[in-house]
C-alpha cells in the first residue's frame, strides 16, 4: 500500500509513503547526466555565503504574512466555537450587519455545499456547517473598517448551540461508549468492519517477513507501551493574509504558507471556481515546520472581499493559532522487538493510535513505514489507527507522525542494549541497514549513511566523555525517506550576465540561497550574481509544497536542469557569434570556448559577453524546468544527549547535546547545522514541556506562550553537530535533505538519557517535572528498573 | 469615538499619529506608521518579536499603549543600520546564520543590542538569560548566541 500520488498530493499534501515512479521523461538513474559526479571540483557548493533574503530580515524590510497593506483594506475577524462539540441550531447575524463600518459578514450559508471528501473536510474546518467539532472552530466572520468595529460586531452575532458530549484523548475516543463525531463514519482498511458508528477513521498496516517466526527465534523479547501528547508547530508568526477579489471574479491572495500552489487548488475546489483565477503570492514565511500547509482564514477573507468589493486582511492571534490550527498528533503505541543473545534483532512489531482531530489527514501512514526503517530487520509488522476526536485537525510537522513512535522504538532498543549489556551504538551498528536492504515500503536502499553516522557518533568526544552524578546519557536514532515531487523553476540571464531565478517553493529557512548556489556552480559565476525570487502561482507551473525535506533536493535538481538548458542556449549563441557549428563550442567555468584549437582563434566568451548580444543572436537567454523529481536519498541521524535531573523537583536540564546526521552533501553547511540544531531543540521542547491542556469542557487551557512553554534560550546548551556526507548518487550535488531527520530521534534520545539518570525510562511525554518526580519516587520505593539499575 | 493624537520620535525622526485608547504601541507602529519591521508573535509579552527601545528601555511594544509613546523616543529595527553600514549584530547574524525564517530576528537584534550597550562582554549564560524572553523556533538558539558573542567581540575591538 503506497499512498502518495500526484492527485492525492493536491488533495492532501501531508507526507505519506514514497512516490511511485511515474516520470519517464527524465532519466533519474545513477548513470544519467543528473547523477552525482564525485570527481567534480566545487567552488560554490559547500561554502557559506550570506543568504539572499538575509539583509531584508535583519533590517525589518522583509514582508511577512501580516505586513501587506493595501489601500482601503478591511479588517476581518472570526467568531469561534466556545464548545468542543455541539450542533449549530441557528446563526443570526442581523444585529452585526447593522453596525456602522461592517462591510461583510459570512457564515456557513456563504460557502458552497461540495461533495463529501477531503475538500469538504477542509471547507468545514474553515467554516463549520451542521456541527462544531472543537473549541475554536470557525463559525462566522466579519470584515469591517477597523478591528474594533469587527470585534464589536462579532459580539452581536447570535449562535444557538446544542452542546454534545465530547472526547479529547485518543484512547478515550476508541472506547465503545465514546461520544461519536460523525454518525456515518465507518472504519476504512478493516475487512468486515462493523456497520456501527466509530471514531476510528482508518487502519493501515505494513508488514514483511514472518513476524511470528522472528519472535519465536528470539532469545529476548521486550514489549512496552508509550504515549505522547499533541504539540504545536509553534511558528512565531501567526497566519496572516490579505485577499482582494475583483468584480470579474479574479482573486489575489497574499499569505504566509508553505504551499501556495496547494492552497490555490484547494481554494478553487472549496469555492468552486477556476484554479487560474486565483493568484497566490507567498510572503516571507515566519516559520511553518509543516503547520502552514493548511489554510484557515484565507477562504473567509476571500469570500468577504467578494462581498465587500474591498481587500480584506486577516491575522490570527496567538490564542487562535493554538486553539484552531494544526497541532501534531498525540499517540499511544505498543512496541515489541525480539533479539538474539548476540544482539541481532529477529522481529519487530508496533501497533499505534494517532489522534487526528475531526478529520483524516494526520499522515499516520508514515509511521509504519519509517519507525523501524534503519535496522536491517526482515520480519516487521506495523499498523496504525487514525482516530477522530474533538480537537483541531492535526497538521504536518517535521517527519509527520514518526518522532512520536520512534520515542517508543528507540526506548525498547535502549532497554535491549542494557539487558544484553551491549554498548547502545554497537547494538545499533550490529543491526544497521546498509545498501541493498529492502525496506518495508518496497524501496531498496542505495548507498546510505547510517553506519557512517553511528561510527561518527561513537568516535565523538561527547560519547567518550564521562557522565556526572545525577546525570544520564541517552542515544537515539532516526530515519526519514526525504522527498522529491513536482517542482518547477525558471532561470533568466539578464543583459549584463547576472541571473534571476524564479522558484516555486516557499523558502522556510534558506532554500533559495542553497538553490542559488547550485545555479552559480552550474554557470561558473559567483553566487552574488544570482538573485532568486519565489514566484506566485500564476508565474510558474505547479509545485508541490515545501514539505518532507524535498525543496533543496527537488528545486536544486530543477535549477540544475534550468541552468544546463540556458547553457545550451549560450553555446548556440556563441556559435552564432563566431559563425561556427554548434558542436564546435564548449561551456567550461563560466565561459564558452572553442572545443579545440582547430575551431579558430577565439577569445572565450563570458555569460555577460553573450548576454549583451542576445538581442542580435535570437533574443533573451533563459532556461526552465518542470519536473517530478525522483531519487530522494534516505537520511539518518544519531543523537547523543546528557541530562541532569533535579531529584527534588523533577526538572530535567539538557547539559550537552550532539546531532550527527547524513546530509548527503551540505550545500550550505551553516544552514545544515541550523536545521540539525533547530530540529533538536524543537524535539527537546516536545520531550520535556509541550502539551495541550484541556479542561473538562474540552476547552484548551493553555493557548499562549506563557502556559504552552516552548524552549527558550536559557533552557538549552549549544547544540554540537557533525555533518556526515555520504552522497546521494541520484542528485547532481549528492544531497539528501535535512529538514525532517533532526527531530526524529530527539524525543527518544532525551528519554533514554532521563532513564539513565533516574533508573527508569519514561514512557509518557512530556517529561514534565511532576511526571519525572513521580517516577523518581517510584524508583525510591520499588527500586530502579532491572535494566536501568 | 475621538482618537488620541500622539507625537513621538522614532529612530530620530519626529512622527505624529492618531490612535484609539486601547491600541498598543505595536499596532501603532505597524498600522499607523507602517513600520512593519517590528513583529507580533503573541501580543502578550511572551515572545519578544515586538521588542523596541522606549526612552532607552527594552520593552515589548505589545504591552505598551500607543498613547504612552507621546513625547517619548523610540528605536526600532528600521533604525539599527546607519545608512549602508549594518550594525555589527546585523552583520554577525548574517555571517554566522543567526537567523532562519527571520520573524524573531528584529526583536532579538533589538534585545541583543540593549544587552551589549550595557554589557559589552557578556558570558554565554548572560546572553542566554537576557534573550530568554525572545522565542525562536527555527535555530535552537545556538547560532543566535554565537552571533551575539561574535558581535560583542567585534564591538569591543572598535
Amino acid at each position: 500500500m503506497a499512498i502518495d500520488d500526484t492527485k492525492e498530493a493536491i488533495q492532501d499534501d501531508e507526507d505519506h509513503g514514497p512516490q511511485k515512479d511515474a516520470s519517464t521523461r527524465i532519466d533519474y538513474s545513477e548513470d544519467s547526466d543528473l547523477a552525482f559526479d564525485p570527481e567534480r571540483k566545487l567552488k560554490v557548493v559547500g561554502t557559506n555565503p550570506i543568504k539572499p533574503d538575509g539583509v531584508d530580515k535583519v533590517t525589518g524590510r522583509a514582508k511577512f504574512g501580516a505586513d501587506t497593506h493595501l489601500p482601503g483594506t478591511l479588517v476581518g475577524k472570526v467568531l469561534r466555537s466556545p464548545h468542543a462539540h455541539a450542533i449549530i441550531k441557528s446563526i443570526d447575524t442581523s444585529e452585526a450587519e447593522k453596525v456602522p463600518g461592517v462591510k461583510a459578514v459570512v457564515t456557513r450559508d456563504d460557502f458552497p455545499d461540495i461533495a463529501p471528501g477531503p475538500m469538504k473536510d477542509i471547507s468545514v474546518i474553515c467554516m463549520a456547517r451542521e456541527k462544531v467539532f472543537y473549541d475554536g472552530h470557525q463559525v462566522a466572520a466579519v470584515a469591517a473598517t477597523s478591528e474594533r468595529i469587527a470585534k464589536k460586531a462579532l459580539q452581536l452575532i447570535k449562535v444557538e448551540y446544542e452542546v454534545l458530549p465530547h472526547v479529547i484523548d485518543v484512547m478515550d475516543a476508541v472506547k465503545p461508549d465514546a461520544p461519536i463525531l460523525h454518525e456515518n463514519l465507518r472504519t476504512k482498511g478493516i475487512e468486515d468492519a462493523p456497520d456501527t458508528p466509530t471514531n476510528i477513521i482508518q487502519r493501515a498496516e505494513w508488514a514483511m517477513g514472518d513476524v511470528e517466526k522472528g519472535f519465536a527465534d528470539a532469545d529476548l523479547i521486550v514489549e512496552r507501551e508509550f504515549d505522547t501528547k499533541p504539540m504545536h508547530q509553534g511558528y512565531i508568526e501567526p497566519q496572516g493574509c490579505v485577499a482582494n477579489c475583483t468584480e470579474d471574479g479574479q482573486i489575489e491572495l497574499w499569505c504566509c504558507t508553505q504551499a501556495h500552489f496547494v492552497y490555490r487548488s484547494r481554494l478553487a475546489a472549496i469555492l468552486e471556481m477556476d484554479i487560474s483565477k486565483i493568484r497566490v503570492t507567498v510572503s516571507e514565511l515566519g516559520g511553518g515546520f509543516g503547520g502552514k500547509t493548511m489554510f484557515y482564514c484565507e477562504p473567509l477573507a476571500i469570500v468577504m472581499s467578494r462581498k465587500a468589493n474591498r481587500p480584506v486582511k486577516m491575522v490570527m492571534t496567538r490564542s487562535e493559532v493554538f486553539r484552531a490550527t494544526g497541532p501534531v498528533a498525540g499517540t499511544y503505541s505498543r512496541v515489541k522487538i525480539g533479539v538474539k543473545k548476540d544482539g541481532k534483532f529477529t522481529a519487530a512489531e508496533c501497533e499505534a493510535y494517532f489522534q487526528t482531530g475531526p478529520f483524516t489527514g494526520s499522515a499516520f501512514a508514515n509511521a509504519p513505514q519509517a519507525i523501524f526503517t534503519r535496522y536491517d530487520l526482515e520480519n516487521v509488522r506495523a499498523w496504525g489507527f487514525e482516530v477522530a476526536s474533538n480537537r483541531p485537525k492535526v497538521n504536518a510537522f517535521r517527519a509527520p507522525c514518526v518522532p512520536q513512535i520512534v520515542f517508543g522504538v528507540e526506548g525498547v532498543v535502549d532497554e535491549i542494549a542494557r539487558k544484553l549489556k551491549i554498548d547502545p551504538i554497537d547494538l545499533r551498528l550490529k543491526n544497521a541497514a546498509v545498501e541493498g536492504y529492502k525496506t518495508i515500503y518496497g524501496d531498496t536502499f542505495g548507498p546510505v549513511g547510517f553506519v557512517e553516522t553511528l561510527e561518527a557518533a561513537k568516535a565523538h568526544p561527547h560519547y567518550k566523555s564521562k557522565v556526572g552524578p545525577n546525570q544520564g546519557r541517552g542515544i537515539g536514532c532516526g530515519f526519514w525517506f526525504n522527498r522529491g515531487g513536482e517542482t518547477t523553476a525558471s532561470l533568466n540571464i539578464t543583459p549584463d550576465g547576472s541571473v534571476n531565478l524564479m522558484l516555486g517553493n516557499p523558502d522556510v529557512a534558506g532554500s533559495r540561497g542553497s538553490i542559488s548556489m547550485m545555479a552559480a556552480e552550474e554557470l561558473g559565476i559567483s553566487v552574488d550574481k544570482v538573485r532568486p525570487i519565489i514566484g506566485d502561482t500564476s508565474s510558474l507551473g505547479y509545485n508541490h509544497s515545501t514539505v518532507g525535506s524535498r525543496v533543496t533536493f527537488s528545486a536544486g535538481m530543477a535549477i540544475v536542469q534550468s541552468a544546463r538548458a540556458a547553457i545550451r542556449v549560450l553555446c548556440q549563441r556563441a556559435a552564432i557569434m563566431w559563425d561556427v557549428p554548434e558542436d564546435n563550442v564548449v561551456f567550461e567555468d563560466g565561459y564558452v570556448r572553442p572545443a579545440s584549437a582547430n575551431v579558430g582563434d577565439f577569445e572565450p566568451l563570458s555569460i555577460a559577453d553573450i548576454a549583451k548580444k542576445a538581442g542580435e543572436t535570437g533574443g533573451a537567454i533563459a532556461g526552465h524546468a518542470e519536473i517530478n523529481a525522483k531519487g530522494a536519498g534516505p537520511g539518518f541521524g544519531v543523537h547523543i544527549a546528557d541530562v541532569g535531573v533535579d531529584k527534588e523537583t523533577g526538572l530535567v536540564n539538557i547539559l550537552r547535546y550532539t546531532v550527527v546526521e547524513d546530509a548527503g552533501k551540505a550545500i550550505h553547511p551553516l544552514q545544515v547545522e541550523g536545521q540539525f540544531q533547530g530540529g533538536a531543540v524543537q524535539g527537546i521542547g516536545w520531550a520535556l514541556n509541550e502539551e495541550y491542556i484541556y479542561n473538562t469542557d474540552g476547552r484548551m487551557e493553555n493557548p499562549g506562550f506563557l502556559d504552552y512553554r516552548v524552549p527558550v534560550c536559557s533552557d538549552v546548551p549549544m547544540i554540537d553537530t557533525v555533518i556526515i556526507e555520504v552522497p546521494n548518487p541520484r542528485h547532481p550535488y549528492g544531497l539528501r535533505g535535512v529538514g525532517e531527520v533532526p527531530v526524529v530521534p530527539t524525543l527518544a534520545t532525551v528519554a533514554n538519557a532521563v532513564g539513565d539518570a533516574i533508573g527508569t525510562r519514561p514512557r509518557s511525554l512530556p517529561m514534565s517535572p511532576p511526571k519525572i518526580l513521580k517516577l523518581i519516587e517510584q524508583v525510591e520505593e520499588t527500586g530502579a528498573d532491572e535494566a536501568y539499575a | 469615538m475621538a482618537r488620541n493624537h500622539v507625537t513621538t520620535t522614532v529612530n530620530g525622526d519626529e512622527y505624529e499619529f492618531l490612535c484609539d485608547a486601547e491600541q498598543t504601541l505595536l499596532d501603532c507602529l505597524r498600522d499607523e506608521l507602517f513600520l512593519t519591521g517590528t513583529k507580533e508573535g503573541c501580543a502578550s509579552g511572551d515572545c519578544g518579536a515586538c521588542n523596541v527601545m522606549l526612552d532607552g528601555r527594552l520593552v515589548c511594544s505589545c504591552l505598551v499603549l500607543g498613547v504612552e509613546a507621546d513625547g517619548k523616543s523610540m528605536e526600532t529595527i528600521e533604525g539599527m543600520a546607519h545608512g549602508e553600514e549594518l550594525h555589527p549584530l546585523q552583520k554577525k547574524f548574517l555571517e554566522l546564520n543567526g537567523l532562519q525564517c527571520g520573524i524573531c530576528t528584529p526583536g532579538i537584534l533589538i534585545a541583543a543590542k540593549a544587552l551589549l550597550d550595557r554589557n559589552p562582554d557578556p558570558t554565554e549564560t548572560e546572553i542566554r538569560y537576557w534573550l530568554a524572553g525572545n522565542l525562536c523556533r527555527c535555530t535552537g538558539y545556538d547560532k543566535v548566541v554565537r552571533s551575539v558573542q561574535a558581535a560583542a567581540e567585534e564591538i569591543r575591538k572598535d
